[in-house]
């Protein structure tokens, strides 16, 4: 693996070029059937929902859509989702549910969309039910982060019975813009703030966050796809019949989410 | 033989005492860290302690609702002598290695005498024994880190397993940054043993006190079977600094509000202080035969 900084990496994943959702979706999977809407007024872009084979299995497929051109960046909100994009994943996923569908998702946003109308539609009610939903799942569930793993609005996709981290992907409690900004009160020491938040890929399987890393070309994933496409598909293939063995899906993703982060109970002296 | 109690009013009567009493232990507690009286943040009147303690931290001129801390909360709420606080030592590493925390965790614990930003305990409100759980917003502004993350998700697991309703009262600025992406996964790990609990028949039972944002808005606390909210409370998932900061504009009033929730549906009922104890006592009882109900 490279020997790139945090803040190296965090510029890397954000590259625009680096392949995001679609472009998995169109190299993993086949027969892909697309499925908009939360069936409660509202359609949002920046989930990207469908119904897809993958290897001759039905799978659904959720991932964050940041588009490839300026209108579509700007329709898909830059990959930000709103309160409606949230409520459309917990749609799909009660619909693989039924079906018995293994869930591939492909985590790669900034963060949760922080506005007015996402305040008023209920931003952390959706993402908590989302968190809730996905912890009780009895299908498989694989969560890729291919690029930004921003927040609230990452993990509400990536309640997984395994977690796969592409090399130069990041994954954080909140960007190190933000983070700089709320410790520091400097927005501008971001480099530094990405330095301390063990946000890489390799810290994140260190802490146990991650199961997986996938290398990627020295330059980063857009120089040469096609391998990062054959890595990922080879790890989900890999992933999902070990997890066919699963007994009980849903235990065994409580375990692995219940035992992130180590505690102390005995009486200072 | 001589009876404890010579009927059950004056049972009553001194366990209303006994109530009182622990009350206003508590509130002298708090006063002592405040001095003798405090300036209301609502309409600005200086409020003197000894009135304070008597609306229940409830400013007198304006209703607004000062933050309490979680051991005034619970003694508001909790019948006396019934309360059995749970894991009370529970803390957390700074498994980032993140510099500077370790000391920071030394102030807070100094200062506010609690171990982090979450308390547990196993009592009676009005007869209906419980689960409760309270974050306290002067330890790091209740930010849920590991620690807070295990005492929440504790509590879910024991009201689950003791077949008990679990009640919690979230304050907090959201995910503990020091923490990082720990932080993050306890909103997973919360929410995962919320949805146990609640598939398991359990009643869960949210209130929103000022202020509740971020990570905690967007996990356990938005996952009530009932959900209710102090009047005036900030309640949301990204904070109005960062909103303004997005939209470029000045936000409307009553934005984020627990009255702005409710006008939007994320809330069942706001609740003033002083009728808390009553409103959680009758949807205990409503739920008393069904509080689990498989």
């Amino acid at each position: 693996m490279s020997k790139l900084t945090a803040a190296q990496r965090v510029k890397l994943a954000r590259t625009p070029g680096r392949p995001g959702t679609l472009d998995f979706v169109q190299h993993l999977f086949t027969d892909v059937f697309v499925c908009k809407g939360d069936r409660l007024g509202r359609e949002d872009p920046s989930i990207f929902g469908a119904v897809a084979r993958f290897h001759g299995r039905p799978v659904t497929v959720l991932g964050h859509r940041k588009g490839r051109t300026f209108e579509e960046n700007m329709k898909c909100n830059f990959g930000m989702p709103s309160p409606d994009g949230y409520r459309k994943a917990q749609r799909l996923m009660r619909q693989a549910e039924k079906f018995g569908r293994p869930i591939i998702t492909f985590i790669d946003t900034p963060g949760a969309y922080p506005g007015l109308e996402a305040e008023a539609g209920g931003q952390g009610e959706a993402i908590a039910s989302c968190l809730a939903l996905m912890s009780g799942l009895t299908v498989p569930v694989i969560a890729v982060v291919i690029g930004e793993g921003g927040s609230g609005g990452a993990l509400a996709l990536a309640v997984g019975n395994r977690v796969i981290m592409l090399e130069n992907a990041v994954y954080s409690v909140l960007s190190p813009e933000g983070f700089a900004s709320i410790l520091w009160k400097d927005a501008g020491r971001a480099e530094e703030a990405a330095g301390v938040m063990k946000l890489t890929a390799a810290d994140l399987l260190k802490l146990g966050v991650a199961d997986q890393v996938i290398p990627e070309p020295e330059e980063g994933a857009h120089t040469d796809p096609e391998v990062v496409y054959a890595a990922v598909d080879r790890a989900i293939v890999r992933h999902l019949s070990q997890l066919e063995k699963e007994r009980d899906l849903a235990a065994q993703r409580y375990q692995k989410f219940r035992a992130m982060g180590a505690v102390r109970e005995e009486t200072e002296a | 033989m001589q009876p404890l109690f010579r009927s059950r009013r004056d049972r009553l009567d001194r366990l209303r005492r006994q109530r009182e009493e622990a009350v206003e232990a508590a509130a002298r507690r708090e006063a002592a860290a405040h001095g003798g009286s405090q300036t209301c943040p609502g309409c600005g009147a200086e409020c003197s302690n000894q009135e304070l303690v008597k609306t229940e931290y409830v400013c007198p001129h304006c209703g607004y609702h000062l933050p309490i801390g979680a051991y005034l909360r619970l003694s508001l709420l909790l019948d006396p002598f019934s309360f059995r606080e749970l894991w009370p030592e529970l803390t957390a590493p700074n498994a980032l290695d993140f510099p500077g925390y370790e000391g920071k965790l030394a102030a807070q614990r100094e200062k506010t005498a609690l171990s982090d930003a979450a308390v547990a305990a196993v009592g009676k409100l009005d007869g209906h024994q419980g689960v409760f759980a309270v974050l306290d917003s002067r330890f790091f502004m209740g930010s849920m880190g590991v620690a807070v993350g295990e005492k929440i998700t504790r509590a879910a697991e024991y009201a689950r397993k003791h077949r008990l309703p679990l009640i919690i009262f979230s304050a907090s600025g959201g995910a503990r940054m020091q923490e990082g992406i720990l932080s993050l996964m306890q909103m997973a790990k919360t929410s995962a043993a919320i949805e146990r609990f609640s598939k398991a028949g359990g009643l869960y039972i949210s209130v929103f006190t000022h202020p509740t944002t971020g990570g905690v808005t967007a996990s356990f606390a938005s996952l009530g079977d009932i959900t209710l909210a102090e009047p005036g409370a900030l309640i949301g998932f990204a904070g109005p600094r960062v909103i303004q900061q997005t939209i470029g504009q000045e936000l409307p009033q009553g934005f984020q509000r627990a009255e702005y929730l409710e006008d939007h549906g994320f809330v069942d009922q706001i609740v003033p202080r002083g009728e808390m104890r009553k409103t959680l006592s009758q949807l205990l009882a409503l739920h008393r035969k069904g509080v689990f109900h498989r």
